[in-house]
Parts: structure tokens; sequence; C-alpha cells
């Protein structure tokens, strides 16, 4: 499939008719999604009216912008206007979104054509898409294997070859892991760069939208299209942003550490060994890279813990407001006017079991007599891991290490144990807590062991603020390992 | 002996204030009472998934300046949290408030009691919060109504510290506090419209102790009325548990105006665990001080000082005073027909009676009226200068207010009511009079000086009222002196 960035560029010049474009994509929607189940809803009828839209747009002789005729999927956490929104939950089921996102709205005014919402764990609470209320999505390299979560629907749509480029969002690693095990590339932007407005919200001051693309330099074109401030989110920021996509790539001198704690023990060896491979590709790239020795992230070594407490205190308040009464379906298992009794059947029939866990863990970490110890503990930390992260950026303008400390796992290989799910995030929770830039770039297959021939995912994280910087390391980077493998079910199509 | 006499009861408020902003404190939906039910509602005060606050300035500013006219410390920066708890009413399963943070604290607030005695209560915290939605419960159904119009809406709580010792003494505190934020514009306080909801926090202790009781709170009294009664009602009540040899536990009380009791509403084992913590979607916010330094000087003069000024440097007897102040508007139209004619005391007179009369006769306020501070001048004027008496006055008050178009010399001139007082016309008056009564001005001459009064009678009466009374009396002695 060409990129989204070629895309664009023959439509506006009109070498591509943007309808052909979209019915392509739809095509290979209905094809391929039968065997991984990206999608909650093609909503092939919208992606048919934004074509024509563009088309009208192209013969009036405007210009339908920078994402003219480009097929994008979102993750099904984002708003459109109209559109479902499930939020991967039962809670939500039938639910229409009465407003689009500030994403959607980026993307349309763009001349993107939105192509379906992808699948993803319910709430977005989840590193396997296991947790969907809606089954599984399987991962194009081995349908027998989890794309990864909680936008793994995204991750899946992409590396199958189904859009060149789809959103997700990301609280602790979401956008990506499923990127490294799907192979391709997905970008966290900082925290605050993209609008949260319209994202289902799960923790708040963690949450990020960002891209994942089968090429770097889709990914920096959707970041630059998508980031900037909406008055209507008090957390964006106001500051100039330069461009992704027009930043040199180049690693000529760039210094890039890798902190010893990003080589936990937990980390797969096969990983690591495709994970070395990359940082001798970045050298060659010109860059200075540095083992920096394991005490320069002390507090790393509590992210999982302190990520869990902030993400499911927010969560537990977050959530509160699907309680049947104002939108949404009611669990009518229980038939009393007793008012608790209607909010407890309807969140404990609607809600998943990870989801109801999650809710638990945080209200009880935010309870009177335990906030100190666990809530405001865990902000301290988060403060102390920061400012590490922070002390570290007056040395390196990037850290590398693995995305994910494993490949793409067995569809059931976690999923009855919560913490060795919540292991996926070991290396991605550090960024987010932090608010930091981050990207998984594809560096190959792993070539023996578990994940043999899965693939593996280098991770680029610079200074918040630095997002151009970061995509452009990651496009450099791709540009010297050439186009990055693609799965069995994308193939070779053009 | 009555409970008032063996207990001293200790009184605290908690008041929900809502503040007279044109929009709702986190969207721009309109904040409007006596809407249609859920017209004035959007996505986010709806909580639709994936909405967010975005904060209203003029609610902030509001609440800056309600902070300034209570004394209050204004802090150079503020944040929100998030209350949760569920219920029907509050569409996000939280409330938008301010936990330990307040936008305003430690403020001194000064009122009279009824007896004009000076009282100060500290003011804990002042802060902003949004308001929740209503439910409605129609008759005959087994079901409830949600209306969401009132979701949203800028709130300021005040929580005053328990300084309060009396009912009297609440109600003289909160008609002081309803004044003052009226003053300042940051509310209506329209109890009516939920505008103004008082929660009381009520112990009583024996009047020879200085050990608190236990104290309970009475929720959402929503008229002055109920809280006098509410406060009254549970001060006594708790008299009577103490004097059965119970004790009182602390809960949460409602009060019904129909019994005039309250009642327990939870215990304390049923009070909620809101579950406090900082809200993410809202940053930590700058209130810069050079910003409340600006709004503290463009503080309006607040009633008490307003009073204070009028009964000693105008020398305006208290009651005058007092009703001036009651009403800003009232107060605003004084100043401006002071400023035109320097007279305090006959301003106010005028302003009192005949301006008050016009105003109830035609069922306006005085803005609404023809007579504006400018015409209302020219009357107090034209009655200081004895152009004419004060019962014509009264008459070309009514006319004044008809007749828009007529100066009040122009209606006193067509209405025949200008006084004679120039010598001419009163002397020639003044002299048949002393010519036809001459009797009478034999026995004046003769030592029975409080005959006078029976001339000027004359005098007027032959004038048919036009005379100037001070005129013709001065006229009438320098005549028979002379
Ligand atoms: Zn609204």
């Amino acid at each position: 499939m060409l990129s989204a960035t070629s895309i664009a560029a023959r439509v506006r010049s009109g070498e591509f008719d943007p309808q052909d474009v979209t019915e392509e994509a739809i095509a290979r929607l209905q094809e391929r999604d039968l065997e991984v189940h990206a999608y909650l809803d093609p909503d092939i009828e919208r992606a048919r009216q934004l074509a024509d839209r563009v088309a009208e747009t192209l013969r009036r002789g405007d210009d339908p912008g920078r994402l003219a005729g480009v097929p994008i999927s979102l993750k099904d956490n984002m708003a459109v206007h109209g559109a479902t929104l499930t939020a991967g939950s039962k809670i939500l089921e039938g639910y229409r979104a009465p407003y689009d996102s500030f994403v959607a709205q980026r993307l349309i005014a763009e001349g993107a054509v939105l192509l379906g919402r992808t699948n993803l764990d319910e709430f977005a609470m989840g590193a396997s898409t296991e947790n969907s209320a809606y089954g599984p999505t399987r991962n194009p390299w081995d349908t027998d294997r989890v794309p990864g979560g909680s936008s793994g629907g995204s991750a899946a749509a992409v590396a199958a070859g189904i859009v060149p480029v789809a959103l997700g969002s990301e609280t602790g690693g979401s956008i990506r892991q499923p990127a490294a095990l799907c192979g391709i590339t997905g970008f966290k932007p900082t925290f605050g760069s993209v609008s949260r407005r319209g994202l289902v919200a799960f923790g708040s001051s963690l949450d990020v939208i960002g891209p994942l693309a089968a090429h770097a330099q889709d990914a920096a074109l959707v970041y630059d299209v998508i980031a900037g401030h909406d008055p209507a989110d008090a957390t964006t920021w106001t500051g100039t942003r330069p461009s992704a996509t027009t930043e040199k790539a180049d690693l000529e001198g760039l210094r890039i550490g890798i902190p010893e704690e990003f080589l936990d023990e937990a980390v797969d060896s096969r990983v690591l060994e495709s994970v070395s491979t990359a940082i001798k590709t970045l050298e060659e790239g010109g860059a200075i890279t540095k083992v920096i020795p394991k005490g320069a992230l002390p507090s790393m070594h509590h992210s999982i813990p302190v990520y869990y407490l902030v993400a499911c205190s927010e969560a537990s308040s977050n959530l509160a407001r699907f309680d049947g009464m104002h939108f949404g379906p009611t669990s009518e298992s229980k038939d009393t006017l007793d008012l608790l009794a209607r909010y407890c059947a309807t969140r404990a029939d609607l809600f998943g079991p990870e989801v109801r866990r999650r809710i638990a863990l945080g209200t009880f970490a935010l309870s009177a007599g335990y906030a100190d110890a666990w809530y405001k503990k865990s902000l301290s930390v988060r403060r102390l891991i920061l400012n590490e992260f922070t002390a570290l950026f007056g040395d390196y303008d990037l850290l590398a290490g693995p995305t994910s400390p494993f490949g793409a796992f067995k569809i059931g290989e976690r999923s009855q144990d919560a913490y060795s799910m919540y292991l996926c995030d070991l290396l991605t929770a550090p960024a987010c807590l932090a608010g930091l830039p981050s990207v998984s770039v594809p560096c190959g297959l792993a070539r023996k062991g578990t994940y043999k021939g899965l693939p593996v995912g280098l991770s680029l994280t610079g200074p918040a603020g630095q997002d151009h910087r970061v995509l452009a390391a990651a496009r450099a980077f791709e540009a010297i390992r050439g186009t990055p493998e693609r799965s069995p079910i994308h193939g070779d199509d053009a | 002996m009555t409970a008032d006499m063996r207990w001293r009861s200790v009184i605290g408020l908690e008041v929900h204030v809502q503040l007279s902003t044109a929009s709702k404190m986190f969207c721009r939906c309109e904040a409007r009472f006596g809407a249609p039910p859920n017209t004035l509602i959007c996505p986010v005060c709806t909580s639709q998934p994936g909405t967010l606050p975005t904060l209203n300035g003029e609610a902030l500013r509001l609440g800056v300046l309600a902070g300034l006219a209570l004394g209050c410390t204004i802090d150079p920066s503020t944040k929100f949290d998030r209350k949760n708890y569920f219920y029907p009413d509050l569409p996000k399963g939280y409330q938008i408030s301010q936990f330990d943070r307040p936008l305003c604290r430690d403020g001194h607030f000064k009122f009279s009691t009824e007896e004009g005695e000076p009282r100060e209560v500290n003011i804990v915290r002042a802060h902003l919060e949004e308001d929740s939605g209503k439910i409605i419960h129609p008759e005959g159904v087994n079901f409830s109504l949600v209306d969401l119009n009132r979701a949203g809406t800028p709130l300021l709580e005040i929580v005053s510290g328990p300084d309060l010792h009396s009912p009297d003494e609440a109600m003289a505190y909160l008609q002081e506090l309803r004044r003052t934020l009226r003053y300042a514009g940051v509310a209506d306080c329209d109890m009516e419209k939920g505008g103004f909801r008082c929660d009381a926090n009520i112990s009583i202790m024996p009047v020879d102790s200085d050990t608190l009781g236990t104290r309970t709170e009475t929720k959402n009294l929503n008229s002055f009325r109920f809280v006098a009664g509410a406060l009254q009602a549970e001060i006594e009540r708790q008299a009577a548990v103490l004097e059965s040899g119970g004790t009182v536990i602390q809960e949460t009380m409602a009060y019904d105006p129909d019994t005039g009791k309250t009642s327990v509403l939870r215990s304390k084992e049923d009070a909620h665990d809101y579950r406090y913590f900082p809200e993410p979607d809202l940053p930590e916010f700058r209130v810069d001080p050079a910003w409340v330094a600006e709004l503290s000087a463009g503080l309006p003069e607040l009633p008490r000082a307003r009073q204070t000024r009028y009964a000693v440097d105008l020398g305006l007897n208290k009651r005058d005073a007092d009703t001036l102040v009651a009403e800003k508007e009232l107060g605003d139209y004084f100043e401006a027909t002071l400023e035109l004619t320097k007279k305090p005391k006959e301003t106010a007179n005028w302003l009192l009676t005949e301006l008050l009369r016009l105003s109830n006769d035609r069922k306006l306020p005085i803005h609404e009226l023809n007579t504006t501070p400018a015409r209302l001048a020219e009357l107090v004027n034209l009655v200081a200068s004895g152009g004419v008496s004060i019962q014509a006055g009264r008459l070309l008050a009514t006319a004044m207010e008809e007749q828009p178009g007529q100066s009040a010399e122009q209606l006193a001139q067509s209405m025949d009511l200008v006084q004679l007082s120039d010598d001419g016309a009163l002397r020639q008056i003044v002299e048949q009079v002393i010519e036809s009564e001459s009797s009478v001005v034999e026995r004046y001459r003769s030592g029975n000086v409080g005959l006078l009064n029976a001339l000027l009678g004359s005098v007027m009466k032959a004038s048919r009222g036009k005379a100037n009374p001070k005129a013709a009396r001065q006229l009438l002695l320098d005549t028979l002196d002379s």
C-alpha cells in the first residue's frame, strides 16, 4: 500500500481519484478484516461521503488539504459526530457521539477520509485488545496472537495494509506497544500537544492521541495535522510547534542514551538482540550512542504501580458518568426502583471485568484513609520519574530501548493473569508518567525464540515538546533501515 | 426558662451563591433560570463521553470580587478538584469543586445585629464549584425526571466560622452577606430562583461552659424564613436531647417547614467519601495579584461603609440610612440626586417618600420611573429654594412623573403652585390681613405673641396656600413690629 504522504500528493495533483482510493481501502477492509477483526464499525457510508467531498473540492479547483483522500481509521474511543462510539464497551453499545472530536475535525479539514472505527480494549484498558467487549483483534503477523493494545485495532488495520495510518490513544503504552507488536510506527506525542476533546477519558493526566502508521513519514504528517492548541482542552499547550514533517531527518551527532533500566531482565533476549542491531543502525546514521549505567532512572522500577494507581484513580472518576441514567443502555437484570441497585446492576453487568477491577483499584486508592498512602504517594513518585528524565535530557537528545519487553503473545496467554498483562507497560509507562514524546519504530523481526519471525519495536524518547525531533529521528532510522517488513496479510500490494 | 437561656448555640453557615454569569462555568451554555427543561444544555454539561471543561473567566472574576468583598485573601494560584459521588442530577458522577486550595480564604466580615450591635464573622473559605441539575418528581408516576439546565451553573460556596450564636445573629449575617454580594455585583442572591442556599452547622453548649458540643448539619435551607425556623428547631431539638440525658449525634438533618421540625437525613456512618483529587482536565491556574488589586480598586462602596457614611458624614437618621442602603439601586439613585442637590436630608426625605410612593403606585422599579435623579433633584432644589411649598412639591412630584417633558418649574407655573415669596404680592396680602384682623393685631401687640400663628394662618388662607410660610412670617413680624 502506498504511504499517506504519496496518496495525498497524488490526489492533490489529480493523478488519483479520491473515490477510487477509498473504494480500494473499503475492499481491503472487507476482505482482510474477516481475518483480523480490527474494526468495530467500518462505517463505509461515512468514508464514501467524505471521499465525495474531497472529489467535489477538487472539482471546484480547491485544495482538499494535506491528507487529501487518505483513508484513516480512528480507534473507537474518539468521537465522530453521529457515529457510534463504544470505547469497546457494552455500556456504550448503540451510543452515537453528539459532536466531533478535535482530531476528527482536524483530519476532515485536511481532506482525510475517515474509514471506520477500530477495536480496542474496553475503555483502552489493556495491552492485547482481548478486553474488548466485542471480541479480540488478531495480529496480522499471526492471527493466533494478539496485536497488543489497547490500540490493537488501529495497529492491526495498518499492519494488515487496510489503511496507511490510523489514530490510537495511549495512557501507559497503548500506541507504541501495539505498534511494536504489529511491526509499524506508533507515536505518542507530548502530553498536551494533541487535544483530548472527544477522546473517551481513561487517565486524563496521561491520555494522548497519536498516529500509528506503516511509514514514519506518515506518522509525522498526521501528527502535524492533529497537534495544536485547542481552547476546548485546557491542558493543550499554546507555544510554537515546529513541523515534524519538514524537520531534517538526520541522526548525525545526535546523542542517544540507552538507560540500563530499559534493558530489564524481563525483556526477552531475542527482542534485545533486535534492539541492539537497531542501535548499531542509529550509529551508522551518525548518532553517538551510549549505554547509561543503572542508576540514572532509579525511580523507574516504580513505574508500573505508579502508573496503575494514577490511571485507575482518574479512571474511577472518569467512568462514573457511565451510570445508565443519561446515555447508553441500562441493565434490565434488576427490575427495581432502588437507585443504588440500578446503578450497581448497570455497572456490574455492562462493564467488563478488567474495567471493574481498575475502577475498584482507583476507588480504593482515592478513599479516605488510603489516598495518602496510595494516590498521593504515587503522584510524588511520578514527579521523581519526571525529574530523573529531565536530568538525563541534559546529556542526551534521545533515549533508546525496546518498546515492549516481548513480542506478540498468544491470545489467552496473559489474559488470565492481570499482573503479567500489566508488565506489557514496563517500558512504555515511564514516558507516559513523564508526559514525554516517544515513538516506536519497527526494527526487524526476532530471529529465534518465542517470538521468532515477529516484529520488534525500537523506542526513541525525547524531551517534552521535542516531538518533531523524535519523529525526525524515526524518519531517519527508517530511511537507513529501509521499508519495514510487511505482515503476511498485508502482502506485497502496492 | 427557654432553651436560649440555658444553652449557648454555636452556628456556622455554608452558603451557596449562584454567580451572575451569562454562561455556565465550564461550557458556554446560557446560565438562566426558568427555561423549559433541558433546553440550556450541550455535550459538556450533559457529560457526554470525551467532553472537557473549560473555565469561564467571568466566574473566576466574580469569585475574586466576592472574596474581596468578604475581606478574604486571594492566593496567586489555585486549582480545581473533583468531588466524586453518584446522583442522577450529577451527570459526570463528580462535581468540579475546590478542595484544599479555595479561591478565597481567611476573610473577616462585619455585620450588625437587628439591635445595631456590631459583630464579626470569620470567612473560613469561599470556593468555586459547579451546580448540579434538578430532579423533578412528577405526582402519581413511578419515575423521576432530570433537568440539566442548572447543571454547570457557577456557584460560590462561602463557609463561615462557627461564630454565630443565635438564629437572629445568623439571619443578620445572611442579610448582610446577601446585600454585600449584590452590591459587589457578583450575585443576585435570589432565593426564589435557588440563587442563595444555605446549610447550617449547629451545636449547643451550656452557657457556663466553653466546651463545644457535637454539631449537626442541617441541609438545603432555601429561604431566610426556613433558615430561622430550622436553626431554632434544631437548637431546641438538641436542647431537648441533652436535657433528657441523651447525647447529640453528629448527623445530617433536614428541616421540614410544614412541621417546623428537623429530622435525620443520614447518619455519620452513611457520610459520603467524596474521594477528592485534583481535576486533571484543568491545570492549576494563576490569579495575578495585579489583576486582583485592580478588581479590589474597582469594587464599589459596600453597604456597611455606605450606611456609616450616610449616618455619620451626611447626618441621616439610622432608619433612613438603613432604607437607602438596603438596595444598591436606591443608594445609587440617592447618590446621583445628592450630587445635584448637595442636600442630604431633603434628598433622602423626598426619595424615601415621594419617589418610593411613585414606584409603588406604578409598580415600577425606581430606575424605570420617568423621575430620574436629575428630575428629582429639580424638585428638591425648587422646594428648598422656597419656589414651591412642601405640600405643592408633593403634587408636583406626581405631575413630573406623568409629564416627563415638563420641567419642575414649568409645571409649578402651569399648576399655579409657585409660592409667594417676593415682597410685592406677599406684602400686599400681609397688609390686608393686618387691616382686616385688627382686633387680633391689637391683642398680639399687647403681648399675646402666640397669636402670630393665627395671623400667619390668615395670610396662608388669603394667599390660597401659595404664600411661602417662612417669608410670610418674617414679613408679618417686620410689619407688626414697625
Ligand atoms: Zn453546556
